[in-house]
């Protein structure tokens, strides 16, 4: 199947502009911050001279006049998560260009396969800002799937081309897409796991990370929210290995045999499992149990960079 | 006595809480991680070699220790074995019990059911027994008891969400179906490979007749070489198509194949046709083969000075898998030669390099396309003594160098030749770059437990699923008559909710749940005190 360079050429530049447009969503995000910031010094302030500068300062708030619009940190932010939206849907357009270029999904090599991730990462994301009081976390959550992104189309980008023989299978729609949208998933998941222990770690001891921690919501709610992203992954995971072994059965001759690739997926797997675990035992909720969803974000990533560009096994194709 | 019994229990308490079975997921996540940062046997072996001689102090001691083979080393299955028995300590009490939750009747209605995470009251003007019979309506699908209490009110309580237990009893065991069914597999399966050529002439057919057959073998614990599933393939051609960019667009091998089985409607002799592919292996007897790879084998005809002819293929193997650029040795006897005394004296070898399109760098030969295109070969002939007297085995990729460096051996040519070109050497022997032939390398597998991995793998995403969607979730009513002395029936209705996962998420169900449970007779106070905590934990 010949290459389609016009769609190849609009697809590259769909993935320039989303960068360009999740940079932007970053730095309203990082105003958000900010501002928010400096908002709630300024209420803490007036909260102390109402308190006539005794006692607790910020532990009572008095309520606020009810705002005639809403107040520019968050409107930066909700301007922040449309812009999002934007990148998100410029990213999408770039893989189906891609897809469309090439006749085939358009996760054939590095590049494509860690773009799709981010774009999984961004939706989950997305969804959980729909969801969860979790908006202010937005320059967090964007800066790591910036990072990867421009690592992918910078120093991994691969001209649109056919797959080789052995990609060229059913399978890799199945075991391939649910191996995007488990570490996408993962990805936002360990962001937010390592904030909590940021904000628990605060609310232990206001001391620590006091101006970081200002800025995120509640421990409760980021607990919840990586929690029931990771519940969302898992499975998935679970499934991509199992697809994988299915595969792995009729193009290498065996179900499982520890390729680099399986092995880092049978860690991360063994993670998750205790971190699902690790949530349900007696001294190990909260901080702890965060920590270990932290490590399956480590081997996501491990996972995602080491493996094919440091060691060389059955999941390296295209030269990565 | 008694010591050594509390210390047995104590062991086994301590082995199967969860605690240990979380440090024991952390250890195995651990132990496998050198099998990705350290080359493993079972993978290359030769990178072990190259790492065991770039660090000669640390790598023969990580070699004792099991670190080159990780995934077969005594402490890997210790982690996973404990893993295991303290899987089943925690198993088998919960199947249990979870049997006898199947059983019980839902729990008794708490006095204070304001002291639930969720909970919802009116006050309707039904009397309690039409509160009930209206509640079980609504209640469909939820394990329902109903009581009477001492003061007259009626109360239920109703449960449901029980798949979620079910679910994790059934995630655990079939990962350990998952576990005997990959060990079956290393018992008694077997996977062999083997160089085959490609030109289909009948005495080329392979049979999977035994160990002899292969090239390489790697015996499951339990298999001996004998009985293996009988059939025999015929590779009758093999395309290899690449991009110009050198990249594999097509490989194909067209197979004839004698399925051995000797069962009803299966006629052992006959022969059938199957395109073998990356992806779709054949599938036969009970085994599996598969196309790993392909090469050339460059034909020479060797013409020696009393006019005899002999025709020499063997394959050369692919140095560089982009370009395929290949090595070997093409051996020949000299005919006619029955001393052998005399043999060792004039057997020949062509050896060098093969390129499927040739390019030059200078006078060296180099490939820089993987399909025939322009085959050359830059060979060094070799006369003498091959060694193949001496009863050691040899590679047929190469001559033993020990016959040269022991001057039995001598080269006695060095040239690049086109197909068609040859050379002469001293004595008059003419060799003949004759032609080019493909041969794949295939790789036969037998694995009797893997469907049962399979089930068991499906069984796991069944159990998961069933754990993590379903929510254990409890729900008490009380029906109280109201206080009111003339008792005109008025009923005052309570319900509470409570899951019991930490899963949160009960909310909405329970409001919808209670709206629909007060919604009963005609409401003498509008539904109040609804209100939301977060769920226990």
């Amino acid at each position: 199947m010949p290459i389609n360079q016009t769609y190849a050429q609009y697809s590259d530049l769909s993935v320039v502009s989303a960068m360009a447009v999740y940079f932007l969503a970053l730095l309203l995000h990082a105003a958000e911050s900010a501002f928010g910031r400096q908002a709630l010094k300024r209420e803490a302030k007036l909260a102390a001279v109402a308190a006539g500068g005794g006692g607790t300062a910020v532990a009572e708030r008095p309520a606020p006049p009810p705002p005639r619009e809403r107040p520019l940190p968050e409107r930066l932010g909700r301007m922040g998560v449309a812009l999002t939206v934007l990148g998100a849907l410029l990213h999408l357009a770039s893989l189906v260009l891609r897809g469309l270029a090439t006749s085939r999904v358009p996760w054939g090599n590095m590049y494509e396969y860690i773009s799709a991730v981010c774009l999984a990462a961004v939706v989950a994301w997305l969804v959980m800002v729909r969801r969860h009081p979790v908006r202010q976390l937005g320059a967090f959550v964007l800066t790591p799937i910036g990072i990867m992104l421009f690592i992918a189309a910078k120093l991994l980008y691969a001209e649109a081309a056919p797959v080789v023989p052995a990609l060229r299978s059913y399978w890799i729609v199945i075991h391939v897409s649910a191996a995007v949208i488990a570490s996408g998933a993962f990805l936002v998941a360990g962001v937010i796991s390592l904030l909590y222990v940021v904000k628990a770690s605060n609310e232990a001891n206001p001391k620590r990370f006091a101006g970081l921690a200002a800025r995120l919501p509640e421990s409760a709610a980021l607990d919840k929210t990586a929690y029931r992203v990771s519940v969302f992954g898992f499975p998935l995971l679970t499934f991509g290995i199992i697809a994988g072994a299915v595969w792995a059965e009729s193009a290498w001759g065996r179900y499982w045999g520890w390729d680099p690739k399986e092995t880092v997926a049978f860690i991360s797997w063994v993670i998750y499992a205790a971190y699902l675990h690790s949530r349900a035992t007696a001294g190990w909720r909260g901080t702890r149990a965060a920590w270990v969803n932290v490590a399956g974000f480590a081997a996501t990533v491990f996972n995602l960079f080491f493996v094919n560009l440091v060691t060389t096994g059955l999941h390296s194709y295209a030269g990565v | 006595m008694a010591g050594i019994l509390a210390l047995l229990r104590n062991t086994w308490r301590g082995l199967t809480a969860m605690r240990t079975a979380l440090v024991l997921l952390f250890l195995l996540a651990l132990a496998a991680l050198p099998g990705v940062l350290l080359p493993q046997y079972s993978l290359n072996s030769a990178k072990v070699e190259q790492y065991k001689a770039e660090h000669d102090v640390v790598g023969p001691w990580l070699d004792k220790l099991g670190f080159f083979n990780v995934f077969a080393a005594p402490w890997f299955a210790a982690i996973y074995l404990m893993l295991f028995v303290s899987l089943i300590g925690c198993l088998v009490p919960r199947t249990f019990e979870f049997a006898q939750q199947l059983r019980a009747e839902p729990t008794l209605t708490p006095r204070r059911l304001t002291r639930m995470p969720h909970y919802a009251r009116a006050e309707v003007d039904a009397d309690p027994d039409a509160v009930v019979a209206h509640a079980k309506e609504r209640l469909r699908g939820w394990r329902v008891a109903v009581r009477e209490e001492a003061d007259g009110a009626r109360t239920i309580s109703a449960e449901r969400g029980f798949l979620r237990e079910a679910g994790n009893l059934v995630f655990h065991f079939s990962m350990m179906l998952l576990l005997v069914g990959l060990a079956a597999g290393k018992l008694y399966g077997y996977e062999g490979q083997v160089i085959v050529r490609a030109d289909g002439s009948e005495n080329r057919q392979w049979c999977n007749s035994g160990l002899f057959a292969y090239d390489s073998f790697r015996p499951g614990l339990r298999v001996d070489g004998t009985e293996l599933s009988p059939f025999c393939v015929r590779v009758d051609g093999f395309q290899a198509k690449y991009l110009h960019t050198g990249q594999a667009d097509v490989f194909h091998a067209d197979l004839t194949y004698q399925d051995g089985a000797a069962s009803l409607g299966n006629d052992p002799d006959a022969w059938r046709k199957y395109g073998l592919e990356v992806n779709s292996p054949l599938r036969v007897n009970g085994d599996r083969v598969y196309l790993l790879g392909h090469g050339y084998a460059p034909r020479f005809v060797v013409t020696f000075p009393d006019g005899q002819q002999r025709t020499g293929a063997v394959q050369w193997k692919p140095m560089d898998t982009t370009t395929l650029l290949s090595e070997g040795a093409t051996k020949f006897d000299r005919p006619g030669v029955t001393d052998p005394e005399q043999r060792r004296k004039t057997q020949l070898a062509v050896t060098g390099l093969f390129a499927p399109t040739a390019g030059y760098d200078g006078t060296v030969l180099t490939s820089v396309f993987p399909m025939p295109n322009r085959p050359a070969v830059a060979v060094d002939v070799y006369v003498g003594d091959l060694g193949t007297d001496s009863g050691t085995p040899q590679s047929i990729f190469s001559i033993d160098r020990r016959m040269v460096d022991a001057g039995r051996l001598s080269k006695v040519a060095r040239k690049n030749l086109e197909l068609g070109q040859e050379l002469t050497l001293d004595d008059g022997t003419r060799i003949r770059f004759d032609g080019v032939e493909n041969w794949v390398s295939l790789q036969v597998s037998h694995d009797p437990a893997q469907e049962w991995v399979l089930v068991a793998a499906v069984l796991v995403l069944v159990g998961l699923g069933g754990s993590l969607l379903v929510k254990r979730r409890r729900l008490w009513l009380r029906a109280a008559p109201s206080g009111d002395a003339d008792g005109t029936g008025r009923t005052v209705v309570e319900v509470g909710g409570l899951a019991r996962t930490d899963q949160a998420g009960y909310g909405e169900e329970f409001t919808r749940l209670a709206g629909g449970l007060l919604a009963v007779g005609r409401p003498l106070a509008a539904p109040g005190g609804g209100r939301e905590r977060q769920d226990v934990p």
